[in-house]
């Protein structure tokens, strides 16, 4: 039995609008979990319904081995960070972070203690004594953050965290919260639409769309072995490019022909026989393959550059290839104009294969998926 | 602020003055008229040079009306009376029934909430007059006639779509999410309603309920036809001044003054509030 578990609940508001569709998630004590998707996926509706701000429609979920979801709010032992902050305007943020506190009957020296740690933590100190009103977005934000840290909660929910701070914050926060929550011992989840926040904070990302799970894995396992092609094209920064393909299989050579007569041709030895015939069956394919993978190197097929960008410290060139755009990452300066002709190559290690229908995927580098 | 320069300055001060001298034009002109007697209110041309006099209020305040032909008893000090129990009631009532109710819309989208909101908003629509017939029926039916009670029940119809509506349009200005992390700590519902909503609406409520003690102050028609001279507020009180011999001006005059002076001092006293309570509440509602 896990720590937190969420068996098929269903979220649908007014008896229209299907939020969260049969979701299943098991997550163990200790563990950093990130909801991760674009806005109106869901994953705020499933925070909301583990803090228990909205009821379940069906399904069940249990914290520590009780069933939660018909309890109020206050009895489920949960901490939570909101994303519009939600700080109590008459107090200052000293007072607000306490606050969370009150039901716990501490010390006042105790109490105190731990707002000056969290406050140290999330870079507050100096302004505790100011109201709300008159700090800005991203320290509001980040008393909210304390505020929900300072509590000794069975679970830590934290409704895109860090969206207001500026980057340098953001990254320096990162490391102190993970740190923070490991030394603890405490179980978060954390609701985000950044990748990288998700990446660097989380175990484990649960990737969402239209109210339904797509995968919940490990970061690196999101990357290199995407369950379908919206986690394939979701997670990556630049998104894996994509192409509608026609497998051939004549006996040595595999060959996946693309728009506009563009063909990747392989030695059919890279590829394992069950892939082969799953293949070989016709159904169509698109394939995916990850900009940090298309190298630019001679005998490739040909594509023409559409646009070369220097991001300072990577190079992203773009380029009109069998009748759509692919793009390349290099981590040099290329000296190359729109218009220019360049050959692009990919290896058979680096292609994920997905079923053009359903959209799940066959393989991944060859491997079976 | 804009620059602007001193003839700007100057032109936006006399219309102020103009403005402020339209408005306090009739009060100013009662306040005069109570310091004097009817002979010199009555002449004509008026002048507002006269010797003060404040025989009117001293009639009011001793309940004795000493006109040129006769004397008789007044009691307008109960009238008064009665003007602060009847409003301060019915405010407390409605503020009891309409605080909750007010959050419970704001908050809770249920079947029929709006239709329900409506439908007390709408009290405010009907003509008092069309109500009160079969009203004072079923009053002296069930024995409500002439109770304080029974006016403070029918003034709900003044006050509760007032405060209903405007702390209403308060709660919702509240992000719900205030409350959750109050809830989430450990707290109760009700807890979360006492020790959060209520202090920061407490501005809207404070508005609300001024503006319905003005308009419940101010009321004149319920009063008339459902209370009896004992329970009359100032209102209808002052009708007793038109005597068979004649309009007492003057004692009108101190009488309306007297009547104004608590409403005055209350709105003075909760000014800031009433202007942010009516721009920040009533218009979002």
């Amino acid at each position: 039995m896990s720590y937190l578990e969420i068996a098929s609940v269903n979220k649908i508001y007014g008896g229209k609008v299907h939020a969260v569709k049969a979701l299943d998630l098991a997550i163990g004590q200790g563990e950093i979990v990130a909801l991760l998707g674009s806005s109106g996926c869901g994953k705020t509706s499933t925070l909301r319904m583990i803090a228990g701000f909205e009821e379940v429609s069906s399904g069940r979920i249990s914290l520590g081995g009780q069933e939660v979801h018909r309890l109020p709010p206050g009895r489920r032992g949960v901490a939570m960070a909101f994303e519009g902050y939600s700080l109590y305007p008459p107090l200052t943020l000293r007072e607000n972070i306490a606050f969370a506190l009150k039901g716990e009957k501490l010390a006042a020296s105790e109490v105190a203690a731990r707002v000056e740690e969290v406050a140290h933590l999330v870079e507050i100190t100096a302004i505790l004594d100011r109201y709300p009103s008159s700090v800005s977005g991203g320290q509001q934000q980040r008393a909210s953050l304390a505020r929900a840290l300072i509590r000794r909660a069975a679970l830590h929910l934290l409704d895109e965290p860090m969206g207001q701070l500026e980057p340098q914050l953001r990254a320096l926060l990162r490391g102190r919260i993970k740190h923070f929550i490991r030394e603890r011992g405490l179980t978060a989840i954390l609701v985000t639409h950044d990748q990288t926040e998700a990446n660097a904070l989380a175990d484990r990302i649960a990737v969402m769309e239209n109210g339904e799970l797509q995968q919940f894995d490990t970061p690196a396992a999101l990357k290199e072995r995407p369950a379908n092609l919206f986690t394939g094209t979701f997670i990556g920064e630049p998104p894996m490019n994509v192409f509608d393909a026609e497998p051939q299989d004549s006996g040595g050579r595999l060959a996946f022909r693309l728009g506009e007569g563009a063909s990747l041709d392989y030695d059919a030895g890279a590829f394992p026989g069950a892939l082969r015939e799953r293949l070989a069956a016709g159904r169509g394919i698109t394939l995916g393959v990850r900009p940090h993978a298309v190298r630019i190197a001679e005998g490739g097929l040909t594509a023409q550059v559409a646009a070369n960008q220097w991001l300072g410290d990577q190079t992203h060139i773009s380029a009109g290839f069998a009748g759509g755009t692919i793009v390349s990452v290099r981590h040099d300066r290329a000296d190359l104009r729109q218009g220019d002709r360049i050959p692009i190559a990919i290896a058979p290690a680096d292609l994920h294969i997905f079923d053009r229908a359903t959209g799940r995927a066959i393989s991944h580098g060859g491997q079976l998926a | 602020m804009t620059h602007q320069s001193p003839l700007e300055r100057l032109l936006r001060g006399l219309a102020l003055v103009l403005v402020v001298c339209f408005f306090i034009f009739p009060i100013l002109w009662i306040v005069l008229m109570s310091f004097q007697t009817n002979e010199t209110i009555l002449r004509s041309p008026p002048s507002v040079v006269f010797r003060p006099t404040v025989s009117n209020y001293a009639a009011i305040i001793s309940g004795h009306l000493d006109s040129n032909v006769a004397s008789m008893g007044i009691e307008f000090m109960r009238n008064l009376m009665n003007s602060v129990i009847l409003s301060a009631g019915s405010v407390a009532l409605s503020l009891v029934l309409g605080v909750p109710a007010a959050y419970a819309f704001a908050r809770h989208k249920f079947r029929g909430s709006e239709d329900i909101a409506f439908t007390l908003l709408s009290f405010r629509f009907a003509p008092p007059l069309l109500v009160l017939l079969p009203l004072t029926l079923y009053f002296q039916q069930i024995g409500l006639a002439d109770t304080y009670l029974g006016l403070i029940w029918v003034y709900q119809l003044i006050c509760l779509p007032l405060i209903l509506w405007i702390v209403r349009g308060y709660f919702e200005d509240i992000s719900p999410d205030i409350e959750h992390a109050y809830r989430i700590a450990g707290h109760s519902w009700f807890s979360t309603f006492c020790r959060i909503s209520l202090p920061l609406a407490g501005p809207g409520i404070a508005a609300a309920a001024l503006l319905a003690f003005i308009f419940a102050w101010n009321n004149f028609v319920f009063a008339l036809v459902l209370a009896s001279a004992d329970k009359q507020p100032v209102t209808v009180g002052a009708l007793a001044f038109v005597t068979a011999s004649g309009i007492q001006y003057g004692q009108i005059a101190a009488a309306v003054v007297l009547s104004i002076l608590p409403v005055l001092a209350l709105a003075l006293y909760a000014q800031r509030y009433l202007v942010e309570g009516l721009s920040l509440g009533a218009v979002k509602g």
